[in-house]
């Protein structure tokens, strides 16, 4: 089990607390799939990916990155149980998506720049230590259930 | 992965944003790694690393300063940074995860001053310079 120390907890919560779950699991997605564009073999069936303005606008790009984000809530929410909150997603991105785990820790790098862009200097190093854990342990509880 | 025209221009936009901060942006980016990764600091038993050290405000200004030239010399970077590549290669030895970490830092640095200035096109281009920094410093590893 992840220890968390109390002040990691606080950083997590507070910060979580003012993110717009739509807004930035638009702008996570859409980052992923502009900066590593290989990300968009898992997305064929979404439409127009073909430049960043279309995949900026891309309504089902949108709609995935909110519920990505909003799933990622369900961590914050269950810090001291991680691992099996992502269980059966986990299970999921294996045996059904077939996506490889180093893609959670690209989206976790991304989700950690669009962060630091929204909350500027209150994205403390602190701040920045806690979230950096928080999307390993997620990438790594996605990854878990692989074989 | 090749720098495009795009990524080159992009890249330069990005160092002439930042102008005379780029001291302060390597510092942040060098104290953002050692509170996010801690196992960084192993290659800095010599140094006070706490926040605001002397110390680390000095590398940070190397650390800018060799990545504002390799912005300058963006056609051949790999000539640009060749001594470096040789220390890093021959002395420093730093393993090579950790040049995508301190990636990561000065991008959340640039992403913390100048949000505006970091569109997704221009993040690709400054994560994929950074990426190529780094293969070049460690080119000469084996």
């Amino acid at each position: 089990m992840v220890h968390w120390s109390a002040e990691e907890k606080q950083l997590i919560a507070s910060l979580w607390g003012k993110v717009n779950v739509e807004e930035c699991g638009a702008e996570a997605l859409a980052r992923l799939l502009i900066v590593y564009p290989w990300t968009q073999r898992f997305f064929a069936n979404f439409g127009n990916l073909s430049s960043p303005t279309a995949i900026i606008g891309n309504p089902k790009v949108r709609a995935h990155g909110k519920k990505v984000l909003t799933s990622f809530g369900e961590a914050v929410k269950n810090l001291d149980n991680i691992k099996a909150t992502y269980s059966k997603l986990s299970e999921l991105h294996c045996e059904k998506l077939h996506v490889d785990p180093e893609n959670f820790r690209l989206l976790g790098d991304i989700l950690i720049i669009v962060l630091a862009s929204h909350f500027a200097r209150d994205f403390t190093p602190a701040c920045q230590f806690a979230w950096q854990k928080l999307v390993g342990v997620v990438a790594h509880a996605l990854a878990r259930k692989y074989h | 992965m090749v720098l495009s025209g795009n990524d080159k221009t992009n890249v330069k936009g990005v160092f002439s944003k930042i102008g005379g901060h780029a001291d302060d942006y390597g510092a942040e980016a060098l104290e953002r790694m050692f509170a996010t990764y801690p196992q960084t600091k192993t290659y800095f038993p010599h140094f006070d690393v706490s926040p605001g050290s002397a110390q680390v405000k000095a590398h940070g200004k190397k650390v800018a300063a060799a990545l504002v030239e390799a912005a300058n010399h963006i056609d051949d970077i790999a000539t640009a940074l060749s001594k470096l590549s040789d220390l890093h290669a021959q002395k420093l030895r730093v393993d090579p995860v950790n040049f995508k970490l301190l990636g990561q830092c000065f991008l959340v640095v640039v992403a913390i001053h100048n949000p505006a200035v970091l569109t997704p096109e221009v993040h690709a281009s400054l994560d994929k310079f950074l990426c190529a920094v780094a293969s070049v410093l460690t080119a000469k590893y084996r």
